[in-house]
């Protein structure tokens, strides 16, 4: 469990450690689908990127960031 | 068609500077502090170079010292002020999209056991006014004229007024302004103002520093004698000449170079979005908000790296602010206080030299480059 809030589990984990931007937010948008409007996907990467990245990505895709803590970023599709 | 549009990071010299600085390698080579002949002809090339550069900027001549770079200005600046106004207050107040000369001096400020506070920006990577209001225990107010990664030109004039209620002194980094902006330290209101001659036309190793009269100011350096106690060392006279004829010369040019690059960018603007697919033009769309020479975006999926690399090997130079194109693989500090996308980020900006042709050329490039990184990522139709 690396629920980026610590609560409960997210519908899909992709682990993009040790890839580079904008890598992990490439799979992060290829996996968005595999969760249904209102589910959760949790985003593990270390890039010193990916935190500002996914935040950018969520408001251009209109998806919501939960939340991020350390390597971990939890979203959930809206759109 | 190759195409140099980097010119916020240096810019070819005027063609004014490069006579005046032969012409001021053969009279002004001595050193400017000796009495005799040749001395005195150096002396009198350096103060006038200090004449025309305090004109420019609507500055006193004794206001205006040289020194080695617009880097090495924003330090004195900023370590000198907080220097003079210890007993004031050991706090530094700066935004967060600071050029890294303000920061890396504030970080030192820091080290000496004073305090930093910074503030943040709007997605335009403006700041707010308000959130300059000084606490207790402020030594200083240092803010940009204006951004030299998105362009957005700050409420300079605000701040200052903010912070002079609070009677705490205010520094602006105006190396993205001065030489193309009008830019007057009267009308900005601010006690100091620091600029950087490879910027607008000079060639390196010119520093501006003007730190207005009756503000408190102690040089954090050893001391040494040259301009006026405010910069070490023997001054560079053949390139202070040359950056100030390049001054002055721009100051002539600026009003219809500012018109006609304004339309090089108005145009850029306008059809990248037409052109490229989730690209997204950051700064200020405003023109009266931004800088007119310089636009900076940033394309979803695609590699900075990979986008200057195709771009140079079309024969295009332009800077980008994402993390693989820096030496720490960190994104832009300018781009995070913005909440503005840091991959594929590509910065542009013209120049005197540059043309229709110019822009031309890397509209033609730019569509293609994006769409073969996109289909290489495996980024396509996300």
């Amino acid at each position: 469990m690396s629920d980026a809030r610590g609560g409960g589990t997210a519908d899909v984990v992709i682990d993009a450690l040790g890839r580079r931007c904008p890598l992990p937010i490439i799979d992060l948008a290829r996996r968005i689908g595999d969760v249904p409007v209102g589910g959760t996907i949790e985003l593990l990467a270390d890039d010193p990127a990916a935190a500002a990245d996914v935040a950018a990505w969520c408001r251009l895709r209109g998806q919501e960031l939960l939340g991020s803590a350390g390597h971990a970023h939890l979203v959930r599709r809206l759109a | 068609m190759p195409a140099y549009l980097d010119h916020a990071s240096t810019t070819p010299p005027h063609p004014a500077a490069r006579a005046a600085l032969l012409a001021a390698l053969d009279e002004g080579w001595a050193d400017p502090a000796r009495l005799y002949r040749e001395g005195r002809r150096a002396r009198m090339l350096l103060d006038a170079a200090r004449e025309t550069v305090a004109g420019v900027l609507g500055a006193r001549a004794d206001e205006v010292s040289f020194c080695a770079s617009g880097t090495v200005a924003a330090h004195l600046a900023v370590l000198g002020t907080a220097a003079a106004r210890r007993r004031a207050g050991d706090l530094v107040l700066v935004s967060a999209v600071e050029h890294s000369s303000v920061l890396h001096a504030a970080e030192r400020h820091e080290r000496a056991g004073g305090r930093t506070h910074t503030v943040g920006v709007d997605g335009y990577g403006r700041v707010d006014p308000a959130g300059f209001t000084p606490p207790p225990g402020t030594a200083l107010v240092s803010l940009q004229h204006a951004n030299h990664e998105v362009g957005t030109v700050q409420p300079l004039a605000a701040v200052t007024e903010v912070a002079h209620a609070a009677g705490v002194p205010v520094h602006t980094d105006a190396a993205m302004t001065v030489g193309q902006l009008p830019v007057d330290v009267g009308e900005l209101g601010v006690d100091l103002l620091t600029a950087s001659g490879h910027k607008f036309g000079g060639p390196p190793g010119v520093g501006i520093l003007v730190v207005r009269s009756g503000t408190r100011w102690a040089n954090p350096m050893p001391a040494d004698e040259r301009e006026s106690g405010r910069a070490p060392g023997f001054p560079n006279l053949p390139a202070i000449v040359a950056a100030a004829a390049a001054l002055h010369a721009r100051a002539g040019e600026l009003a219809a170079e500012r018109e006609r690059l304004g339309a090089l960018t108005a145009r850029l603007r306008a059809r990248l979005p037409e052109l490229v697919d989730d690209v997204e033009l950051l700064g200020d769309p405003d023109p009266a908000g931004r800088l007119p020479h310089l636009v900076a975006f940033s394309c979803l999926y695609v590699a900075g790296e990979a986008l200057l690399g195709e771009l140079d090997r079309a024969g295009i130079a332009v800077s980008s602010g994402s993390s693989c194109t820096s030496d720490t693989l960190t994104p832009s500090h300018v781009l995070v206080a913005m909440g503005a996308l840091s991959h594929g980020n590509i910065r542009v900006s013209f120049g005197r030299g540059s043309t229709e042709a110019d822009l031309s050329a890397l509209l033609d490039v730019v569509p293609g480059a994006v769409t073969a990184i996109r289909e290489r990522a495996g980024a396509v139709g996300l």
